[in-house]
């Protein structure tokens, strides 16, 4: 090992005596040059010592126990309303503001948070739910209009644990890397299933005149089909394949190589 | 979103005597563009009367007397509902393929057809609380004129608004000649054309459209067409989906032979309101159905066209699209590029 | 965990094998919970105002309207704010350039539009965003520039002193370009013009802050750095890093809008302190345009090849934006030399700043800038001289780095060009420009190199045997979906010689071990070595161990002289003596056995190389030229990237790259309107992020690379290598397709037609 030793400041010891304390020796041991270590570590800008030069106490007296916070009044809910529905075939009843989406009242008052948002707006799909069969945006449904109707979430597609089809084939496939808009790429894909099934048609249809029964859907018919649903990881390609092999129960070869 | 009050109601005079109460209320119905508003503080409406409800959703075809002279639409039947419905597929795949050209399959299952007919401009300056816009605050000025207008109109635009009018189904039925029928707070029904639904600017772009405060749509209605063999909707955007209309056209050729009987083309993305081509229309008229007329058609419509300082594009695009479609509509519906 | 693939084959080594992600099952069922997900009870919600106008001054702020609603709670301003940190530096974090990071609620002074000016704090989400509206506030307003275009006249050097280890400056001119470029018989040059281009993870930046009483908080934060997060809050709020907990479980993307705080965190903290009370932040769409960006980048190359077709003089110079508080800069022109051996070369890199807010990396960043520039120039030097572009790149093959005169660790991009050719069929390319069509489209095909620089930066790690006899290893680093839970199990589990379900890694928790931020495609490298090493200093411990049993046959034995394997630890000369990991932990107590460690990139080894992994990218377009369209109909990105962890995930980041290339050729791009200073798309409608519909065939190839050098794993990372050669690649293949050449990202119909 280099004869050299790193030299840190006293601050900065302390600092990585807290952050990594075994490493400590190890690190000055390594005869870094010291700003080039600072750098290493993303640290070159001293203000991240800084808290160690400050004590919290200096700039924030606070003595009250987490225990000690009375809970407020309830949130004023203007134009109250009571919706009863059905979540995930589990009746639900909430009092909400008229104001209230959806997505908002799955997310924050059922506790359902595998619906997403993304955008608030109907520009990207995250938010998807089955409501009474069809794929919808939460986003843009106001709660209070779902008096009676059924919705179903992501949180409702596997059976006893047991994963809808769609959910395995998005997992084989790799479907998603973040996984953010997958909720929403998956109750798209389920509800796209039934579509295909009463013979829909898409933009891409050749001929809409001629009335199918039920279709398998082609390449280009998934992808234009599932343009509602935006996946900013870029995880398309897989997408399409775990739908296609869902519908068709049929193994889909991965195009990729592992070339020696 | 401001507070409202939300109304249901599943009958259509009590939604109507509703609605005329209170001149800030509104109608609900897919919400796809009235929530998105609201979210954004354009559309402050303190009571909403939810639609969702009234049971104005058929298909059924127009009959008078003993014969089927078109087909008629529900005001608030799903979009998804209409482009499927097995009667449009066949006699009308035009309207068929504008609505699957427009928005995504969830935003369809969601938006009915009287609201997809009342949605507003997406011009971003409107959209956006901080600026001028005359749509939105009349008065104010028009932010677009000298701003970003890649998007906007290139026919009928005035120097209060350059906006176009968004909807795709709309375009499809401006070249079917359909027309929209409401509902008055009198209780009786009003047939008012497509052609004059909708507004061009001129000095009052808040209106967009020649609808009343309290009349309701009940229905659209479609004459029968010949044209449901040889019909196309070409639309161009920035994206192969989900992405508003740069231009489009919907055309339909009335053919015997290679003979053009009669032509109807409108398009989209280019004004305040469907373009209907009139210029193109009428040069077609009993010509040959060749590329030369389809061209020599198309730059006689683009020839009144007033591009703005980014949408010059739109001429030779709006040239190209409207040639395009006369050649798949001519190709035939079952064609495939 | 039901996740486990199928094929995967305990037997066999986990590294190298496509094993499914081990979070795949929360993730499609919905179970995965995000920042904004914790739920705790007695939660508040904020929303961010933002100013309106885009420089000068805050007159007034009004929030009597908005507070005289019932559930709304506080709004906070510069002028109610609590006092905070007041040195700029205290605000910066790892991740901050020269300069003086931005401040939220620093005084009434507006720097850019949409600066964050107030937070309203209210019961419910619905109820702080419409009481927001109700704020009334009055500026003053200043002359400002936002265009870079309009003053790139404006350009200087940025400022000295940055944290140039990771973002080296322009490499020194070499011989005389100007002359030699004269007279070279070839020469070609190119404007370049970029856009503005925002991150866009569709998680939208979001923060639930739990606030524990007596200046401690626990945070629930959108970040790709725990730690860089916890200290930025303990330095801006004045508490002890150790109070200040920081968790990110799951990201919903982040593409390097991650890598520094947020102003969200900012806020949410701020009013859970202030309140006492738990606080969600949560960023609208709108707002997710208001903090850093890829910067616009206008750039200007000339290239000059003699007769032979050598590259004999390059001349990159880049132009980009910056803010005028921070020196954020970009590696954009210091590629070319990296690939090509010219003997002549002269580079520079300038910044303007303008009144808008500092641009931050985002994926690939500056390479993606710079390699379009780059390999459109080469493309068009190869059309000059009439040689095929694959060749004219063979034949200028750099056999190691003229830039620094090193050799490389590694390169395998011949094969990547010969492996990416052969799968895409390159040789059916007719060479002529708008001589391939199908039916009434034009198709081209385009060819581009790729180059990312192997990054590892210092990690922790922590490693244990647990006391089934099993492996928990964890760091603080996140995972935003490039699979590092699955790859980082990997490792662990061959280095121990353990099944992949003994394995359990904990992570995204600045409790836990350090980890840098996870950014530039060093995450693998760093942590993966440090948990490398973290099993290193286990299986000393556990020798330790075996070595104090009574009677033990390893009393003499040496740790290279065991392997582990099967759970065990066996001697190699004889392997009927081993010990199983429980009967080492039931030697122990019953207790566990721990080892927290560090790895460091072995700065004196590595600096004799140079590390990259290298692409080759083949592209086919369709473009209607009637109507401009353009589609990106079939592609092929061959990749050498060091040892793949996990083909599967690897794959998948591509693949991701690939359409982050599709996007940026032809898509994605914030437009300001610069008499407003504003973007006039900030939402995911109008800001054009591929679709499904706008996805073809993308095929990628792993070719094999071996590496002992660039770190003890040969790993070189997959994040952003997949968006260094496309973009090129497809302004290439347009311009074979239409013959125009289209120097502008993105490339629009207007432009074509
Ligand atoms: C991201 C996104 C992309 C889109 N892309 C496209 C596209 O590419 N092409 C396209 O054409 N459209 C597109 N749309 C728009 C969509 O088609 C419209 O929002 C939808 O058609 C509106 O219908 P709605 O029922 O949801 O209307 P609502 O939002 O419920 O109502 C709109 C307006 O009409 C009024 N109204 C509704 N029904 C009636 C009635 N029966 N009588 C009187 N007044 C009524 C309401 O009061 C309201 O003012 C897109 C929307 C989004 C969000
Ligand atoms: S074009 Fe019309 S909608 Fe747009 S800013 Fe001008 S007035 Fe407003
Ligand atoms: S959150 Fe509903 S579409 Fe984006
Ligand atoms: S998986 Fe990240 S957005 Fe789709």
């Amino acid at each position: 090992m280099n004869e050299n030793k790193t030299k840190l400041t006293e601050e900065e010891k302390k600092l990585f005596g807290d952050l990594m304390p075994e490493e400590l020796d190890e690190i000055i041991s390594s005869g870094l040059n010291r700003r080039h270590f600072m750098k290493l570590m993303g640290l070159a800008s001293a203000g991240l010592l800084a808290s160690h030069l400050i004590g919290a106490e200096q700039l924030f007296a606070r003595s009250a126990e987490i225990g000690d916070i009375a809970d407020l009044a309830p949130a004023a809910i203007e134009n109250g309303i009571n919706v009863s529905f059905k979540v995930n075939n589990t009746a639900k009843k909430v009092l909400i503001d008229s104001r209230a989406t959806l997505l908002d009242t799955l997310r924050e008052r059922l506790d359902l948070t595998g619906s997403k948002k993304g955008c608030d707006h109907g520009q990207c799909g995250a938010c998807t739910v089955i409501v009474d069969g069809k794929r919808v945006l939460s986003c843009l449904t106001l709660a209070a209009t779902c008096e009676g109707k059924s919705v179903i979430t992501i949180e409702g597609l596997a059976k006893d644990n047991e994963l809808n089809p769609m959910q395995a084939a998005f997992l084989k496939h790799d479907g998603f890397q973040c996984g953010f808009c997958t909720p929403g790429q998956i109750c798209s894909a389920v509800a796209l299933m039934k579509e295909a099934k009463e013979g829909q048609a898409s933009f891409v249809t050749a001929d809409v005149r001629q009335n199918q029964q039920s279709v398998i859907l082609s390449d280009e018919e998934i992808a234009e089909r599932m343009s509602g649903n935006i996946c900013r990881c870029g995880a398309y390609p897989n997408i399409v394949a775990a739908i296609k092999e869902a519908q068709t129960g049929k193994n889909v070869e991965q195009t990729w190589l592992f070339a020696g | 979103m401001r507070p409202f009050k939300f109304t249901n109601t599943s009958n259509a005079s009590s939604a109507i005597n509703l609605l005329i109460k209170n001149p800030n209320a509104k109608f609900l119905a897919g919400g796809t563009n009235l929530l998105d508003l609201m979210k954004e503080d354009v559309e402050r409406p303190d009571e909403l009367i939810d639609l969702g409800r009234l049971d104005l959703t058929a298909v059924r075809p127009l009959v008078t007397g003993n014969n089927v002279v078109g087909i008629s639409i529900g005001g608030l039947g799903k979009n998804t509902d209409a482009a499927n419905h097995p009667l449009i597929r066949k006699d009308y795949p035009l309207l068929t393929k504008a609505i699957l050209a427009g928005a995504s399959a969830q935003i369809r299952n969601m938006a009915t057809n009287g609201g997809n007919l009342l949605q507003r401009t997406r011009c971003s300056y409107f959209y956006d609380i901080a600026m001028p816009c005359n749509k939105r605050l009349p008065g104010t000025g028009c932010s677009a004129m000298q701003g970003i207008n890649r998007m906007h109109a290139i026919f009928g635009w005035s120097d209060s608004c350059i906006a176009v009018y968004p909807s795709d189904m709309a375009v499809a039925l401006s070249a079917l000649n359909a027309s929209v029928k409401v509902m008055q707070p009198s209780g009786t029904a009003r047939i008012i054309a497509i052609h004059d639904f909708h507004r061009l600017p001129g000095n009052h772009p808040e209106k967009d459209n020649n609808l009343d405060h309290g009349e309701l749509i009940t229905a659209i209605e479609i004459p029968k067409n010949k044209f449901a063999a040889n019909s196309a909707y070409i639309k161009v955007r920035d994206r192969n989906s989900y992405a508003f209309a740069l231009v489009s056209v919907a055309a339909g050729l009335e053919l015997a032979g290679g003979k053009i009987i009669s032509a109807s083309i409108a398009m989209g993305g280019v004004a305040h309101k469907p373009w209907r081509a009139t210029h193109a229309e009428n040069i077609l008229r009993g010509k040959m159905a060749t590329v030369e007329n389809f061209q020599m058609a198309a730059d006689a419509e683009m020839e009144d066209a007033r591009p703005l300082a980014h949408n010059k594009f739109k001429i030779g695009m709006g040239k190209k699209t409207i040639v395009y479609a006369l050649e798949q509509a001519f190709k035939g519906t079952g064609y495939k590029a | 965990m039901s996740t486990m693939e199928k094929n995967y084959k305990p037997e066999q080594p986990a590294v190298g094998q496509s094993i499914s992600r081990l979070e795949g099952y929360e993730k499609v069922t919905g179970a995965a919970r995000y920042a904004g997900e914790f739920n705790v009870s007695d939660l508040l919600y904020g929303y961010v105002i933002n100013s309106t106008i885009t420089k000068g001054k805050i007159i007034s702020i009004n929030t009597e309207k908005a507070e005289a609603i019932p559930g709304v709670v506080k709004v906070f301003h510069h002028k109610n704010r609590p006092s905070l940190a007041w040195f700029s530096m205290q605000y910066a974090d790892m991740d901050a350039p020269p300069g003086s990071p931005f401040q939220p609620l620093a005084d009434h002074k507006i720097k850019y539009n949409g600066q964050p000016i107030a937070l309203l704090v209210a019961e419910s989400f619905e109820l702080a965003r419409y009481a927001a509206t109700l704020v009334e506030i009055t500026y003053e307003q200043e002359d400002f520039k936002t265009d870079l275009i309009a003053n790139i006249t404006e350009a200087r050097a940025p400022k000295g002193g940055l944290a140039t280890f990771l973002k080296p400056p322009p490499p020194k001119p070499v011989g005389n370009f100007e002359k030699a470029y004269e007279n070279s018989p070839f020469q070609a040059s190119g404007k370049f013009v970029h856009g503005t281009e925002h991150h866009n993870p569709i998680e939208l930046f979001t923060t639930t802050t739990v606030y524990k009483g007596k200046g401690k908080v626990t945070i629930y934060d959108k970040t790709q750095g725990t730690v860089n997060c916890q200290l930025y809050v303990a330095n801006v709020f004045g508490l002890h890093f150790k109070d200040v907990r920081v968790i990110s479980p799951y990201v919903g993307g982040a593409f390097g809008s991650g890598l520094r705080p947020q102003y969200q965190l900012f806020f949410s903290v701020l009013a859970a302190l202030e309140l006492k009370r738990n606080v969600r932040v949560t960023l609208d769409r709108h707002q997710m345009f208001t903090f850093g960006h890829r910067p616009p980048t206008v750039q200007f190359t000339r290239f000059g090849a003699s007769a032979d077709g050598k590259v004999n003089a390059l001349n990159h110079e880049a132009i980009a934006e910056t803010s005028r508080f921070e020196d954020y800069t970009e590696v954009v022109v210091n590629w070319s030399h990296m690939l090509y051996p010219a003997k002549n070369t002269l580079f520079k890199y300038n910044l303007v700043p303008l009144d808008v807010f500092s641009p931050l990396d985002m994926r690939a960043p500056g390479g993606s800038t710079g390699l379009h520039a780059i390999e459109s120039t080469m493309d068009d030097l190869a059309y000059q001289m009439k040689i095929d572009p694959l060749e004219f790149r063979l034949i200028n093959y750099a056999e190691q780095d003229e830039s620094v005169g090193r050799p490389y660790s590694s390169k395998e991009l011949r094969q990547c060009y010969l492996q990416g050719a052969e799968q895409f069929g390159w040789n059916k390319r007719n060479p002529e420009p708008r001589s391939m069509r199908r039916g009434n489209k034009l198709v081209g095909y385009g060819m581009a190199t790729g180059i990312w620089e192997a990054m590892q930066l210092p990690a922790r790690a922590s490693a244990t045997i647990t006391t089934e006899g099993k492996l928990h290893v964890n760091s603080a680093v996140t995972d935003i979906g490039t699979g590092t839970l699955t790859v980082m199990s990997q490792i662990a589990a061959d280095e121990m010689g353990l099944h992949m379900d003994d394995v359990t890694f904990t992570y995204g928790d600045s409790k836990m071990a350090f980890a840098p931020i996870q950014g530039g495609s060093f995450t693998v490298s760093s942590v993966g070595s440090a948990i490398k090493a973290a099993c290193n200093a286990l299986k000393k411990k556990i020798l330790k161990k075996a070595k104090s049993i009574g009677n033990s046959p390893f009393k003499r034995v040496k740790i290279d002289e065991v392997i582990f394997a099967d759970r065990k630890m066996i001697s190699i000369d004889n392997p009927a003596v081993f010990i199983s990991y429980s009967d080492i932990i039931a030697a122990n107590g019953h207790k566990v056995i721990k080892s927290v460690n560090f790895a460091m990139p072995k700065v004196f080894k590595l600096k004799k190389y140079s590390r990259a992994a290298h692409s080759a990218a083949f592209v086919e377009v369709e473009v209607d030229e009637e109507l401009g369209i353009i589609n990106v109909t079939r592609a092929v990105t061959a990749v050498a990237a060091g040892k793949i962890i996990n083909p599967k995930t690897a794959r998948s980041q591509i693949l991701g790259g690939m359409i982050w290339s599709i996007s940026k050729a032809l898509r994605e791009e914030s437009i300001t309107d610069h008499r407003f200073g504003k973007y006039m798309n900030m939402n995911i409608a109008e800001y054009h992020i591929p679709v499904h519909a706008d996805i073809h065939d993308l095929q990628v190839i792993f070719v094999e690379e071996k590496d002992d050098i660039v770190n003890e794993l040969g790993t070189k990372g997959v994040g952003e290598i997949g968006l260094a050669a496309m973009p090129p690649a497809i302004a290439n293949a347009i311009f074979h397709a239409t013959g125009k050449r289209v120097n502008q990202f993105p490339i629009h119909f207007d432009t074509l037609m």
